[in-house]
Parts: C-alpha cells; structure tokens; sequence
C-alpha cells in the first residue's frame, strides 16, 4: 500500500491546525473523503443531474441508471446477493429508526423483546425506547458486557431465550472497538427463531462484510465514516424480509398507484425510498465503495491492525493511561483516560498540537455508566493514518498530560 | 469596587505577556483554581450550566445591596478557568452592568474560539446561563421599585 500516494487522495491530511500539521485521529466519527469521491459528485452534480425514476428524457434515464449503479456497488461491496436488498437511507440513524417503524412494528407479537447490548451506539437504543412507547406490549432486553469490552455470550444466550423477535446488535463498537463474534450471534438467533440486524457503521469502513455469508437480516450503516459522503446510509436486508414490510415513509417514488380510495406500495427497494433520494450522494458512496476496492478492503484491514499495534506500543509509556475496550478481537480504536484528567481538558489541549480526537461520551451513555465513567478520550485510526502521526500523537499526549497534572 | 471594563482590562494586561498557547492555558487553569470552594451539596442537576461537554455548575444569589453574587465549579480544568474568567470579571456587578456588558475580552486574550458553537466546553452556554439569571435579578428589582 503506498500511503504517500494515498494520503494524496485526501487533501485536508495536507492541512495545518493551530499552527501544526493536522493529525487526524477521529475517524469513527467521520472519516475524511478522498478526491474519487467529491470527483464522482461534482461530475454528476456539473453534468448529469436531473431526478431519477421518473423522467423519460435522457438526462433522467441517466441518472436512473447512475443510481441504479451505486445500489449496485455498494451491495457488492457487501456481499448482498441482489442489489434491491440495498436501501439507501440518511444514514446508520435513519435506517435504525426504518427497522423499528417498519419491521419491528409490523412483525413483533405482544410480549417479545427486542435484544440489545450495553454498548450500544443510542442510535440503536433510542429508536427501540421510542418504538416501546408505541407498543407497550413488547420489551426491551439489555445484554452485558465483560469488563474488556467483549460481549457477555452467556447473557446473550440467556436472554435470547426470553421471547426476543429480532436482535439488534453492534457489529463494531465505536467506543470500545470490540468485533463482536457476529458469526455465532446470527446462528443463535436463528436457532432462537429471532431475526437479527446488526449495526455496521464502524465495521463497513474496516475490514470486507460478506453480509450474505454472514447470514444477517438486517445491516445497517453510514456513507461518511467510510470515505463517502455525508447524508447517505444504507438498510441491508434480506430481500424475503423486505417485501414483506410495510412502508416507513409516504411520498413519491416509493408509490406503485395512488388515489383517493387506497395506494399501493412500489416493489423493493424503492418502497423504502420516499421522495426525491439523495443522488449525488449515493453517487458518492458508490465512489467510496470503489475506491476502497481499489485499495483492497483485506489490505485496509491489516493496514488498521498495524496501526492499533504500533499505536498501542507508542502509548503504552503514557504514565497512568487506562485503556477502555480490550477484546482480543478489535477494531482500531483506542478509548483511553488518563489518570483523572477529563476527557475534556485532554481533548482541548490535544487540539492545540494539531491532534484531532473525540472526547466525551461516544453516543454510548449507558457504556460509559457501565464504566462509572464520565466519558474518554477516543483515537481512532484509519488507513491513511501513518507511523509518524502516531509518534506525534503519543508524543503530545505525554506533554498534554504533564501540563494537566497540577 | 472596580467596573467590569476595569477587571477586563486586567485580565487582558495579564494575558497579553503571554505569546505561548500553553501558558495561557496554564493561566486559565490557574484563575479556575482561584474560585472559593463550592459546596459538593450544589453539585447537583439544578445548579448544572447545560450545553457543556464537562459538568459545569454555577449559583448565583442577589447581595443586600443588589449585586448578583457568583459562585461556579467544573469538574474539568478548563472549563473550570472558563467559568473562573466570568466570574471574575462579573461577580458582585449590578444586574443591569451584566446584562449589558460587551465582554470584548474574551476576544482581545485570544478565547474566543472558545465561545463557537461546537465548542463543548460552553463558555457561551455559562455566559447565556449568567445573563439569563442576571435578568431575573433585574426584573425582580424593577418590579420592587
Ligand atoms: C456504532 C455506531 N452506530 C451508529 C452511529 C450513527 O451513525 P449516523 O450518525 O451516521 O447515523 C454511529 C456513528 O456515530 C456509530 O458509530
């Protein structure tokens, strides 16, 4: 992998923050996009827009097909079977909350529960708070973690026994970086009869997918954490499943006949994509599924592994650093506090070297409570992450934490 | 008593020595450990200054000869000398000078990426929470008048 030329992709790596150059360490919460990508939207956007799925005119038709291709490449780059089990949504939120409208609603029984775990993203919390509100009769089941972050399977398979109609679980966390063993979750669900959505948005941009093979129901995730654009996500599921669930939202585009006296719903995956979608931006995503193929998703994800090494050594001489997140079995993410300095503090003086993290709280409340923690500080790496922004950031966090400790 | 201008002036004085980002942060650090102790029992949703990425706490109290009295915490360091400055500089002024002080410091000492939005740290939600509760102060002694 030639990471010089890569990083020529990526313009704002070349860019100074206060003064120094930027070390960007907070790509779990959005990566950076290369050239390939903004190329393929501003083409399309200069010279090949007009709206999809309903002119006859040869610009629609075009851009029809330009769509149409994305869905394509991005269930590809999966490993879907067929590109309609593909829906683009907003975003990993978005389609969430489509599962929990649409499946869960319409598919649920009185008196199951959906299954979740403690370190959930509230993205895949929050919708099943608000879908029990809706629907008193179902239940919400909390599975436990170790304290290394991994996920406590003896829970899990204890509480799969208690009526759970669907799973929803995190591939990758986002504040541990603990994989989850997905392989085993899915078998034990279908054995429990339950379906099982798995929340992919910092495990699509890191290593290949295979949804297929994995045999997950339901996968969901986000365009911009995988050098994509924002504004763009993605509802996988099994095109069975699909074409049996009712609409999420009302409009055009997702409509086979409308009239006063009753509508009927468009086959899938349109049915799922009410109003005018946004184009330029699933353009944009089919770019950054290309443009990560090039690389080689296999050798993006030995790449990441390398860097989580190399980071792990380089902090491992941070006096008092604790590292939240040790599966065995990680993503490169490093969740960490040192001593009693706030996240915060931490974050603040970080970004006076130039170094970017995330600081607080992740999205994952309930983890951190787990943890008895206010919040961490989070580096998270991806490809395009070098040795040397390593060293700089391991560097500043021994004179950020010496000027801290007073 | 010296007018807010006065105490801003000061602390610009006091700021404008230093050219190194770290030793204004060490400053800023060092005017958080300035404030009186307050109280663990106020730690509490209540007194919470929200909008903050750390936990930011503040009571105020209206003094017999109706000035607004300031007491604040942080469990993070800087924002602990973020709430310190304000205080400094607005404890024991007249509801009325709160409400209407420009507070050009912030800018002339080199903070004020500290009062944008996505800041977390909320330097413009304790300063929001200060004015807000200087307000009541004014509206209760207007209508005692
Ligand atoms: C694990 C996980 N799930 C869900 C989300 C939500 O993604 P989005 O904000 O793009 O909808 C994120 C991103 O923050 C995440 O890391």
């Amino acid at each position: 992998m030639d990471i010089a030329a890569i990083r020529q992709d990526f313009p704002i790596l070349s860019r100074q923050v206060n003064g120094r150059p930027l070390v960007y360490l907070d790509n779990a919460a959005s990566s950076q996009k290369p050239r390939q990508v903004v190329d393929a939207m501003s083409n399309y956007l200069l010279y090949e827009h007009s709206n999809v799925h309903r002119g006859v005119h040869t610009l629609s038709q075009e851009a029809t097909v330009r769509y149409e291709q994305a869905r394509a490449t991005v269930a590809k780059f999966i490993g879907a079977s067929k590109s309609e089990e593909v829906i683009f949504t907003r975003g990993t939120t978005e389609s969430m909350n489509l599962l929990a409208w649409s499946y869960a609603d319409a598919f649920l029984t009185q008196g199951q529960a959906i299954l979740i775990s403690e370190m959930e993203h509230h993205a895949n919390i929050v919708p099943w708070q608000l879908l029990l509100k809706r629907r008193p009769d179902l239940r919400l089941l909390v599975c436990r973690i170790h304290d290394n972050g991994t996920l406590d399977l003896e829970d899990f398979h204890a509480k799969l026994a208690d009526q759970v109609g669907l799973v929803s679980l995190t591939w990758t966390s986002n504040a541990l970086g603990t994989i989850n063993p997905v392989n085993e979750l899915v078998e034990a669900a279908h054995n429990a009869g339950a379906k099982i959505a798995l929340d992919a948005a910092q495990a699509v941009p890191h290593f290949n997918l295979e949804v297929a093979k994995v045999g997950a129901d339901f996968v969901v995730f986000s365009g911009h954490k995988m050098c994509g654009p924002t504004g763009i996500g993605i509802l996988y599921g099994k095109l069975d499943l699909l074409e049996q669930m009712p609409p999420f939202m009302g409009g055009g585009d997702m409509i086979k006949e409308v009239s006063f006296s009753g509508t009927t719903f468009n086959e899938v995956p349109l049915r799922f994509e009410a109003g005018t979608p946004s184009i330029a931006e699933a353009i944009g995503l089919g770019a950054a599924c290309d443009y990560l193929t090039n690389i080689g998703m296999d050798q993006i994800a030995a790449r990441e592994q390398h860097l989580l090494q190399v980071a792990n050594q380089a902090i491992s001489e941070v006096k008092n650093l604790k590292i939240y997140g040790e599966a065995p079995d990680k993503a490169a993410v490093i969740s960490f506090l040192i001593g009693s300095i706030h996240p915060y503090d931490m974050g603040t003086i970080l970004d006076q070297y130039g170094i970017a993290i995330r600081t607080g709280h992740h999205c994952t409340q309930p983890l951190m409570e787990r943890f008895q923690i206010p919040g961490t500080c989070r580096a998270s790496f991806s490809f395009y992450n070098t040795e040397e922004e390593i060293a700089l950031f391991a560097d500043a966090l021994v004179k950020t934490s010496t000027m801290l400790n007073r | 008593m010296k007018s807010i201008a006065e105490i801003e002036e000061a602390i610009i004085a006091d700021f404008s020595f230093l050219d190194d980002w770290a030793d204004k942060y060490n400053l800023l650090m060092d005017l958080g450990k300035e404030l009186s102790p307050f109280p663990d029992e106020f730690k509490t949703e209540q007194y919470r200054i929200q909008g903050c990425q750390s936990k930011v706490w503040l009571k105020s109290h209206l003094s017999q000869d109706k000035k607004v009295v300031l007491e604040a915490d942080s469990d993070a360091l800087i924002s602990k000398g973020l709430v310190a400055l304000l205080v400094k500089v607005l404890n024991n002024q007249t509801p009325e000078d709160i409400l209407h002080a420009p507070l050009n410091f912030i800018k002339e000492i080199g903070l004020d990426s500290h009062l944008s939005p996505n800041r977390a740290n909320g330097l413009a939600s304790m300063l929001k929470q200060i004015r807000m509760e200087a307000k009541v102060y004014a509206q209760q002694t207007a209508s005692a008048q």
